[in-house]
């Protein structure tokens, strides 16, 4: 095939930048120098499943449900964190990326209750979750056993902002770099153990009030599978009143300190029922701090407005 | 603000928070920001990250200055000492920018005349900190490429406020930190509005877009618009306007989200005059101790979850407020309360909806001009200036410093300040001192943050240095008498490694629970009118029963 050439583009900052273009399953796609393979995926309108993923993140490559085949690659790459290079040829839907995706997924799901897996916030894996993909790829885990082996362990509850459903977590790591240094710098919480035993952990697991946590619940944002909860969805859940599909999300900004914050709220029966921030916004690229993302509270009808 | 505006002509932060990522030296100056503004932190975090140095001046070793390359902890008030020395310091190493100051600034002779005397050994002598520290944090200043310096009320709660913020600005005159990318001089703002409110002509000499009430030619203006004569003259601000209830020249008060029964400094007078009013009308979306004492309360909704609008960040970006939930009850959108105010004295407004206003504030204002609600919400706010449709605002100001013609501008002025301290001096009847500040959890006087419960929160306590609690025999979570010449409250301690001896600090959050304002200075800046929160003299004492059990919340 012919080299493609180099060539360059206005960025939004009006700086000149030099675009690398590549083969995704076929089509040319050019995309700024430095991004990954998943970056010209999207761009090119090519949904792929991922997990430990998130654009406000670095890419930690643990999940390997984002595969794709580049040629001449002995192994399959991780799209999330790959850089595209000058010419590359990629395959997104080969028989080998179908067969290594379906058996990611089913070897998580003999280990992990994947129900609550939600899907990701961006819109390069078009708003399909889990399910949909493990759909798409004929995964079925059933057929390694009867159940699944989770780690069985009861739901942490031990404050009111969020809890901690071990049986959810895939080990994706997104919380960990969001309490340290992709965002928040507190370093309440790192992976412990070993194997099977291997676990996310506060500091010689001490509970959460007791830990260097600073409940700025980053980490409950970047959760794909619901491990990490806040409170109140939880609570809705376990009533069996969290509708969803009928929850609207306004964008507005928080009304403590003067940083101007952009806060989602997602609102339920008139009722704010969880606090998000977008990803894609310049303040806080998905991040908050405890008083925007659980001190709305006092908007609550079930509160009297009246000073504690 | 007052202090920047008299530097540069425009009361704003000059940075966007994305420039303190890409920045090589930062330093923090009477700022928090870890706990008070933590997602600015984040970036912040950035830049230390990407290789930046801090240096964090406070008296206090707060969680922010834990990142810093140095803390320079020194003694409250003495602010102005140290920036006169680190000014010093620079000139005499040569470390000034001369073609900056020849072509942008103006009186740079008598400002280096005025620093002079400010030698490290006095400056030491002053402030407590090393002479050293204080020499290396100048030349990491000055001889860096790009550099900020950023500031919070640890500056402009004092009663020389302005003189604080002043002495700051002299030091990017000196080395030119100010007007390019990744270099300025940034206030980081407390309240979510607290810009917005400035940039729409909530200041007592402003009308919106910081256009002069003095000037004819900007009342004629808005007078065409609004169909009303404005009254030519200055207002005043809230600290006189106490004054002018003190002598009887106001009677009537109509505070609109405000607290000031629990937020003024010495708070008991304040309480005391706001009380003797004639008549006192709160507009407010809780029933707050300063509407416990109003003749009429009007309910409002909360404005930015019940109500359309914007407000102004610290880096003056312009953002889209927006109704999620229906307001309880009576509660109505403040426009509409003064809406319905004004019909009632005569004036019918229609029913006006936020855009229709912002729109006319657009026309009005040419900082606002180019931003319509369709950009706001498609660009994810705009930062001002932004004149027209065309302008993709701006992500720093004074710009202006640095172009060949200054447009017929003399250049920034440097300010000649002197080092005061504190009005209240210690005395061996009130031989501690007292500052405040904020903790991560909770927020001003708590009408917002009191709404939920959370882990961390451990309520108003008075941080107290290990050495001072033992020499008075108190231990950790004691309750004592904390006493200042204004007043006396009985509060818990927390015995904190973190406070240097002979400081002590408090949160103000908890009105209900400590009355901490009792015992704050109302000594003020004639220019801002802030008072000085930051810097009174206590004497705390042990309680004679031992019945006092610890009161610290528990979770």
């Amino acid at each position: 095939m012919t080299a493609v050439e180099s060539t360059t583009a206005k960025s939004a900052n009006g700086m000149t930048e030099t675009l690398v273009t590549i083969q995704v399953d076929g089509r040319p796609v050019s995309i700024p120098e430095g991004g990954t393979i998943l970056d010209a995926c999207s761009k090119a309108g090519v949904s792929t499943p991922t997990l430990c993923y998130a654009e406000n993140l670095t890419p930690v490559n643990v999940c390997r449900v984002c595969v794709v085949e580049v040629e001449n690659s002995r192994t399959l790459v991780p799209s999330c964190s790959r850089v595209a290079e000058e010419g590359m040829v990629v395959q997104t839907d080969s028989e080998r990326v179908r067969h290594s995706r379906k058996m990611v997924i089913e070897f998580l799901d003999t280990s992990v209750d994947l129900s609550q897996t939600t899907a990701p916030t961006s819109n390069e894996a078009g708003g399909r979750n889990l399910a949909d993909w493990a759909a798409e790829y004929g995964a079925d885990s059933s057929r390694y056993g009867p159940a699944p082996q989770t780690m069985d362990e009861e739901v942490k509850i031990q404050d009111n902002l969020y809890i901690r459903d071990y049986d959810k977590c895939v080990l994706c790591y997104k919380c960990v770099e969001a309490c340290g240094d992709d965002a928040q710098h507190t370093f309440a919480i790192a992976v412990s153990g070993r194997g099977f035993g291997a676990r996310i952990s506060t500091e010689f697991d001490v509970s959460l009030p007791d830990s260097a946590c600073v409940y700025c619940g980053n980490c409950v944002a970047v959760c794909p599978t619901n491990a990490l909860q806040f409170k109140t969805e939880f609570d809705l859940r376990e009533a069996n009143n969290w509708r969803e599909e009928e929850q609207s999300v306004t964008r507005t900004v928080c009304s403590y300190c003067g940083v101007g914050c952009n806060l989602e709220l997602h609102v339920q029966d008139d009722t704010i029922v969880k606090v998000t921030s977008p990803n894609d916004h310049s303040v806080t690229s998905g991040h908050l701090c405890i008083k925007g993302r659980f001190g709305w509270q006092y908007v609550q009808p079930t509160i009297q407005r009246k000073p504690s | 603000m007052v202090g920047l505006a008299t530097v540069f002509g425009a009361g704003g932060g000059t940075s966007s928070y994305k420039e303190i990522e890409e920045t090589d030296v930062i330093l923090l100056w009477g700022s928090n920001a870890r706990e008070a503004h933590p997602i600015f932190f984040h970036h912040l975090m950035k830049g230390l990250d990407n290789g930046a140095r801090m240096y964090a001046v406070d008296p206090r070793r707060t969680s922010s200055s834990k990142f810093a390359d140095a803390w320079l902890g020194l003694s409250v008030g003495t602010d102005i000492a140290m920036a006169n020395a680190v000014a010093r310091e620079i000139i005499h190493n040569g470390w000034v920018n001369q073609a900056f100051i020849d072509h942008s600034t103006t009186g740079y002779e008598a400002f280096a005349e005025s620093v002079e005397s400010y030698t490290l050994e006095v400056a030491e002598q002053i402030t407590g900190v090393p002479g050293s520290a204080i020499a290396e944090m100048a030349k990491a200043y000055a001889t860096a490429e790009k550099a900020q310096i950023l500031w919070t009320l640890g500056i402009t709660e004092h009663h020389n406020a302005v003189d604080n913020v002043l002495s700051l600005c002299n030091l990017a005159l000196l080395t030119g930190h100010i007007g390019t990318w990744g270099s300025g001089l940034v206030p980081l703002r407390g309240q979510n509005n607290v810009q917005g409110g400035g940039d729409m002509g909530s200041l007592p000499n402003k009308l919106p877009g910081f256009q002069n009430v003095t000037d004819p030619e900007a009342r004629a203006k808005f007078e065409a618009v609004y169909g009303v004569p404005i009254p030519p003259e200055n207002g005043i601000h809230l600290t006189l306007m106490f004054e002018a209830m003190e002598r009887s020249e106001i009677k009537a008060a109509y505070v609109i989200g405000e607290n000031p029964a629990d937020s003024e400094a010495d708070v008991q007078h304040a309480r005391k005059l706001l009380s003797g009013l004639d008549t006192l009308v709160v507009q407010d979306i809780f029933m707050t101790r300063t509407a416990e004492l109003a003749d009429v309360v009007l309910p409002a909704s909360v404005g930015w979850a019940e109500s359309e609008g914007t407000v102004t960040s610290s880096e003056r970006r312009v953002q889209r407020v927006r109704a999620a939930v229906t307001p309880p009850g009576e509660a109505r959108h403040d426009q509409d309360i003064i809406g319905e105010l004004a019909r009632r004295m005569g004036y019918d407004w229609g029913q006006p909806t936020s855009e229709d206003l912002w729109e006319e504030l657009r026309a009005l204002s040419p900082l606002h001009g180019g931003m319509t609600y369709a950009r706001l919400e498609d660009e994810g706010g705009l930062q001002w200036p932004c004149p027209d449709l065309d302008h993709p605002g701006s992500p720093f100001l004074h710009g202006w410093l640095w172009e060949d013609d200054l447009g017929g501008r003399a250049g920034a002025p440097f300010s000649v300040v002197e080092h005061e301290g504190p009005k209240e001096q210690l005395t061996e009847a009130f031989p501690l001192r007292l500052t405040t500040g904020r903790s991560l959890d909770s927020y001003n006087t708590g009408v917002q943050s009191g709404g939920y419960d959370n882990p961390i929160r451990y309520g108003d306590a008075l941080d107290m240095n290990p050495v001072d609690a033992a020499a008075l025999e108190l231990a950790d979570g004691e309750t004592v008498k904390v006493s200042s010449p204004r007043g006396s409250v009985e509060m818990p301690i927390r015995v904190q490694p973190d406070i240097p001896e002979g400081l002590t600090f408090t949160t103000f959050h908890f009105p209900e629970l400590v009355d901490i304002n009792v015992l704050t200075n109302d000594a003020w800046d004639k220019r801002s009118g802030t008072s000085e929160f930051k810097a009174a003299s206590i004497r705390v004492e042990k309680l004679p029963s031992s019945d006092h059990t610890p009161q610290l919340q528990d979770s």
